[in-house]
C-alpha cells in the first residue's frame, strides 16, 4: 500500500503524523504545567500530596510522547534530527537536562533515603515544568523566525552562533511562544487537577490560578500569532527548490489552506471556550475543551511551518540551507515501511484510552492517596 | 583525513556517550528482567491465590520502580545524544537507525508507560486478572523496546539492507526485514536481554540472601530464591549457548574484534581459546611474544570461530599488513581504495553543481568501484584499524569467567533451596550477595566488548567513529560530560540509598519519609 504511494505524499504524510505528535505533546504537558502550580494551589502536605499523585500517574506518557517525537522525528526527517539537535547544541541539552531531572523526581520524591531531599526533587518538577516547557516553545517558534546555520555538500552543519541555539532566547516572538506556551499548560496543568482531584480548596484555587495565567497566556500568544501572521516567510520553489522570503507568508499558508485555518481558528476558540467554562461555568471538562483546542492549535502551527512550500526548518542566515519536507526526508523505502508502523497508533491510542478510564474511574481524593500502597 | 578533526573532540564526544551509556546499563538489566520475574511471581499469586505472593510481588515491583524511573531518565539522554554529539552519524544512518527507534517508541515504549500505570495503581482498581494481563505487557512492552535498539546497535556490527547513496551521503535502507533479522540482530537481542535477565536474578538473590541471613522475611526470601534460581539459571544457560553465537558471528564479520579480544596478534590456523592470560605492556603486532603468559585451550578459537579446529585465525598483524596467502587485504590496501572513493565521491558532488553530467557519470563509476572501502578513506595509517586491545581482551575474560560462575552459582543456591538447607550456608548465602554487583561488572565489559571492540568505526566498515561527531567546541563537550557525570552520580547514589532504606525496611514500610 504506503509504497505505491508518490514520495512527496509519504513526505506529508510523516510531517502531518509529527504534527499530531507535537500536538498531542503539548496537550500532554499539562503536566509540566501542574508541576509549576503546586505550591500555588496546594496549601498542605496532603494536598500536595495529592497533587503530585494525580500528576505522577500521567508524566510516563508524556515522556514517553516526547522520545516518540524524537524518535518518529529521527526517522522521518533525519536531516533535522542532525541539523538542529547537532546545532542548536546547547538548547537541547537545556531541555533534556529538565526531563531527566523530571523522570526521577515522582518516585524518588519522598521516599527515604533519597540523598537530595523532597526540596531538591520538587524544585526539579518545578524546573522541568518552566525552564523545560520556556526552552521548547521557544525552540519550536525558531521553525518561524529561523537559525543561524549552514548545511555542506555532505549534509553536515555548522551552527554559525556560539552560543548553539541559546541565542533563540534573543528573539522576542521566540519567547512570545516559549511563554505563551508556559502559560498555557499552566491553564491546562489546573484544569486537569479540577477534573481529576476531588477536594474544594484544589477546586477552587485551580480555577483562580486558570484565571490568572490566561491573561499572560492570551497576551503572548497574540503577540506571537500576530508577529507570525505578519512577518516574512520562509518558502521555496517547488522546481528549482530555491529558498526565498515571502512577504506575509503565514498569513498566506492560512488563507491558502482553508482547512488549516478552520483548525486553527476551532482550536483557539476551543481553548478559550475550555478556560471560560473552567472559570465561569464551574465546569470540570474545561481540560477536554482546553486540551483539544491546544491540539488543533498546535496541529495547525505545525502545518503552517511544513507545508505549503513552506520550510519547517529554515537558516535565517543562509536561505539554501533551510531544511523542508522534501529535502530533508528518508528515502521513499524507509518513509513508506513506517508508513505500515503508522497504522498502529490508532490501536495504541485505543488502549491508553481504555487503560486510563480504568484507572481515573474514581477520582483522587484524600481517601484514595491513603488506601493507595503506591503514592509519590 | 582524520588529521583535520580534533582528536580530543572525539575522545570527550565518546566518553560522555559512554558515560550516559554505562549509567543507563546500571538501570535497565534490572527493569528487563524484574518484570519478568514479578509477571512470574504475579501470576503464581493469580492462580495460587495465596496472599503471601501478592506481598512478595508488590515488593519486588516496590524496588522495580525505583529501578525504572531512573532507567527512564538516563534513557532519553542516548536517544537524543545521536543527535546533539553525533549529527553526522545521525544523518549517516538516520533512514535506517531512525526507523527501529520510532517502533520502539510507537510500540514499545506506550505499551510501557500505559501498562505500568496499571501495575502501580491498579490493585484495587481492575480485577486480578486485568492487573496480570498489565504486568506481562509491561514486561513485554520493555524487552520489546530493548529489541528496537539492539536492532539499531546490530546493524552498527554488521550494516545489511541498506546501500550508500551518494546524492543524499548517506546510507539508505533497501530492505527492512534484512535489518530486523540480521544474525546480528537477532543475536544480540537474545544475548542482550538474556544477560539482563541473570543480573536480575542475582539482585533477587542477593537481596533473598540477606534476608536468609538476618533471619528475616524467610518466606519471601526462600520463595524469591526459587524463582529467581531457576529463571537466573535457564538464562544464564541461553547466554552461554548466544555467546557462542555471538563469538561466531564476529569472526565471520568483525575479524578485528575478534583478534583483539583474543590478544591474537599473529594469525594461525588451530588457534587457541585463551582462557586466561596477561598480556605484555609493550605488545604489539611486530612483537612475536606479546603475552607474559596465558593458558589456552588447543584449537578452540578456530572450532568456535570457525566451526573448524583447523581454521585459520587473522590476527591483528594480518588484518593490518594484509596476508596473501590466506587472502587477506592490507588495510593500506583499502586506506588507498578508501581515498579514491571519497575524492571520486566529492568530484561527482562538484560535477552535480556544475551540472556537468558526464563527468559526474564517470566520478560515479570510480566511486562505485571503490565504495566498499570508503570508510578505510578517512584513516592516515594502517594501525588506526586496532582498537584497545588490552581493554577488549581483559573486559572479555571477565565476562566469560562471570558467566560461567553465575551458572555454578544458580545451580548450588538452587539445589540448597530444594533441600531447604540454604539458610544454614552463611558462606553460600554471603557469596551469592557478593554476585549481584558482579552481574553488573560481567553486562558492562560484555558492552565494552562490543563496543571498544569495534572502534574505531562507528559503523563497522562504513563511518569512523571520529567522522561520525558533532563539530561543536570541545570545551562544551567536557561542560556536558561533567554536568552528566555529576547529576547521574547523584541520582545513582539517591537510587542506591533509596533500595537500601527500602530493602532494609522490608516489604511493609518504607514507602515515604
Amino acid at each position: 500500500m504506503f509504497e505505491t504511494y508518490s514520495y512527496l505524499f509519504l513526505q506529508q504524510y510523516w510531517w502531518v503524523i509529527e504534527s499530531l505528535l507535537a500536538a498531542l505533546l503539548v496537550f500532554l504537558m499539562f503536566v509540566q504545567g501542574g508541576q509549576t502550580s503546586l505550591n500555588t494551589i496546594a496549601k498542605t502536605e496532603e494536598e500536595k500530596t495529592m497533587l503530585v499523585n494525580a500528576l505522577g500517574r500521567k508524566w510516563e506518557l508524556t515522556f514517553t510522547t516526547l522520545v516518540t517525537f524524537g524518535g518518529a522525528m529521527f526517522a522521518a526527517f533525519p536531516k533535522f534530527y542532525s541539523t538542529s539537535f547537532g546545532g542548536a547544541y546547547w538548547v537541547w541539552i537545556a531541555i533534556l537536562f529538565c526531563f531527566i531531572i523530571q523522570a526521577v523526581s515522582y518516585e524518588f520524591r519522598r521516599k527515604p533515603g533519597n540523598f537530595l531531599g523532597q526540596k531538591v526533587y520538587e524544585a526539579f518538577l518545578f524546573i522541568n515544568g518552566s525552564l523545560g516547557i520556556f526552552l521548547i516553545g521557544t525552540a519550536v517558534a525558531t521553525f518561524f523566525t529561523g537559525s543561524d546555520f549552514k548545511i555542506n555538500d555532505y549534509n553536515q552543519v555548522e551552527w554559525l552562533s556560539s552560543t548553539r541555539g541559546l541565542e533563540a532566547v534573543l528573539n522576542i516572538q521566540n519567547v512570545a511562544l516559549g511563554l505563551g506556551v508556559f502559560f498555557l499548560v499552566r491553564i491546562l496543568g489546573a484544569q486537569y487537577f479540577i477534573n481529576n482531584i476531588n477536594d474544594e480548596n484544589i477546586d477552587a484555587r485551580s480555577r483562580k490560578q486558570v484565571i490568572y495565567n490566561s491573561i499572560p497566556f492570551l497576551l503572548f500568544f497574540l503577540t506571537f500569532v500576530g508577529m507570525l501572521l505578519f512577518k516574512d516567510g520562509f518558502a521555496y520553489d517547488t522546481a528549482t527548490n530555491n529558498v526565498y522570503l515571502e512577504s506575509y507568508k503565514y498569513l498566506h499558508n492560512l488563507l491558502q489552506m482553508p482547512i488549516v485555518l478552520i483548525l486553527f481558528l476551532f482550536g483557539v476558540v476551543f481553548v478559550l471556550g475550555g478556560i471560560f467554562i473552567t472559570a465561569f461555568k464551574r465546569s470540570k471538562k474545561g481540560i477536554w475543551f482546553s486540551g483539544l483546542g491546544t491540539i488543533f492549535t498546535v496541529f495547525a502551527l505545525f502545518m503552517l511551518a511544513g507545508f505549503n512550500h513552506t520550510s519547517f526548518y529554515p537558516s535565517a542566515s543562509n536561505l539554501q540551507s533551510s531544511l523542508t519536507i522534501e529535502n530533508s526526508s528518508s528515502s521513499h523505502y524507509t518513509l513508506a515501511a513506517m508508513g505500515y508502523v503508522s497504522l498502529f497508533v490508532p490501536f495504541v491510542v485505543l488502549y491508553i484510552y481504555v487503560v486510563w478510564k480504568a484507572i481515573d474511574k474514581k477520582k483522587i481524593d484524600k481517601q484514595e492517596i491513603k488506601e493507595n500502597d503506591h503514592i509519590y | 583525513m582524520l588529521g583535520t578533526i580534533d582528536l580530543s573532540l572525539v575522545d570527550w564526544s565518546r566518553a560522555q556517550f559512554a558515560l550516559t551509556a554505562i549509567y543507563h546499563w546500571f538501570f535497565v538489566p534490572l527493569t528487563l528482567g524484574l518484570s519478568f520475574l514479578i509477571a512470574i511471581m504475579e501470576t503464581i499469586y493469580v492462580r495460587t491465590g495465596n496472599e503471601e505472593w501478592k506481598r512478595i510481588t508488590k515488593f519486588w515491583m516496590k524496588l522495580f520502580g525505583i529501578n525504572f524511573a531512573i532507567g527512564i531518565a538516563t534513557g532519553i539522554i542516548l536517544e537524543f545524544e545521536f543527535g546533539t554529539n553525533w549529527s553526522n552519524y545521525s544523518w549517516m544512518v538516520g533512514d535506517i537507525f531512525g526507523a527501529p527507534l520510532a517502533i520502539e517508541g510507537i510500540f514499545a515504549f506506550f505499551l510501557e508507560s500505559t501498562f505500568i500505570a496499571v501495575m502501580f495503581f491498579g490493585w484495587n482498581k481492575v480485577s486480578k486478572k486485568f492487573h496480570l494481563t498489565s504486568t506481562w505487557l509491561v514486561a513485554f512492552g520493555s524487552n520489546l523496546s530493548a529489541l528496537w535498539i539492539l536492532v539499531a546497535n546490530a546493524w552498527m556490527q554488521y550494516p545489511v539492507g541498506m546501500h550508500f547513496n551518494p546524492g543524499t551521503a548517506r546510507s539508505e535502507m533497501l530492505n527492512f526485514w534484512d535489518v530486523l533479522f540480521s544474525p546480528f540482530a537477532v543475536n544480540k537481542f537474545l544475548h542482550t536481554v538474556t544477560s539482563a535477565y541473570v543480573v536480575a536474578a542475582l539482585f533477587v538473590l542477593g537481596i533473598s540472601a540477606w534476608y536468609l541471613y538476618k533471619k528475616r522475611e524467610l518466606l519471601l526470601a526462600k520463595r524469591s530464591i526459587i524463582v529467581a534460581a531457576v529463571f537466573g539459571l535457564i538464562s544464564a544457560l541461553f547466554l552461554a549457548m548466544t555467546g557462542d553465537g555471538s563469538a561466531y558471528l564476529v569472526a565471520q564479520k568483525q575479524p578485528m574484534k575478534l583478534a583483539a579480544m583474543e590478544g591474537l596478534y599473529h594469525g594461525k590456523k588451530g588457534a587457541d581459546l585463551v582462557v586466561f592470560g596477561v598480556l605484555k605492556n609493550d605488545a604489539h603486532k611486530d612483537s612475536l611474544d606479546n603475552f607474559t603468559f596465558n593458558l589456552g585451550i588447543p584449537k578452540l578459537l578456530s572450532a568456535l570461530g570457525y566451526k573448524n579446529s583447523n581454521a585459520f585465525v587473522p590476527g591483528i598483524k594480518d588484518l593490518v599488513d594484509g596476508n596473501p596467502k590466506e587472502n587477506i587485504m592490507s588495510a593500506g590496501a583499502k586506506i588507498e581504495k578508501g581515498r579514491v572513493a571519497l575524492a571520486a565521491l566529492a568530484s561527482f558532488k562538484e560535477f552535480k553543481k556544475l551540472k556537468n553530467q558526464t563527468k559526474a557519470d564517470s566520478a560515479l563509476g570510480v566511486f562505485n568501484a571503490n565504495s566498499t572501502y570508503m570508510g578505510y578513506g578517512y584513516f592516515d595509517t594502517p594501525e588506526s584499524i586496532i582498537p584497545n586491545v588490552p581493554l577488549t581482551f581483559y573486559s572479555f575474560r571477565i565476562m566469560i569467567l562471570l558467566g560461567g560462575f553465575f551458572i555454578f552459582l544458580f545451580m548450588l543456591v538452587l539445589y540448597f533451596a530444594m533441600k531447604n538447607k540454604l539458610e544454614s550456608k552463611k558462606l553460600l548465602l554471603f557469596i551469592t550477595m557478593l554476585s549481584f554487583p558482579l552481574g553488573y561488572l560481567a553486562s558492562e565489559t560484555g558492552w565494552i566488548v562490543a563496543e571498544v571492540g569495534r572502534q574505531p568505526w562507528a559503523i563497522q566498515d562504513l563511518l569512523p567513529t571520529a567522522v561520525a561527531t558533532t563539530h561543536i567546541g570541545t570545551s562544551s563537550v567536557i561542560t556536558t560530560f561533567v554536568i552528566f557525570a555529576v547529576l547521574f552520580t547523584a541520582l545513582l547514589i539517591a537510587e542506591i540509598k533509596i533500595m537500601i532504606s527500602q530493602i532494609k525496611s522490608g516489604p511493609e514500610g518504607g514507602d515515604h519519609v
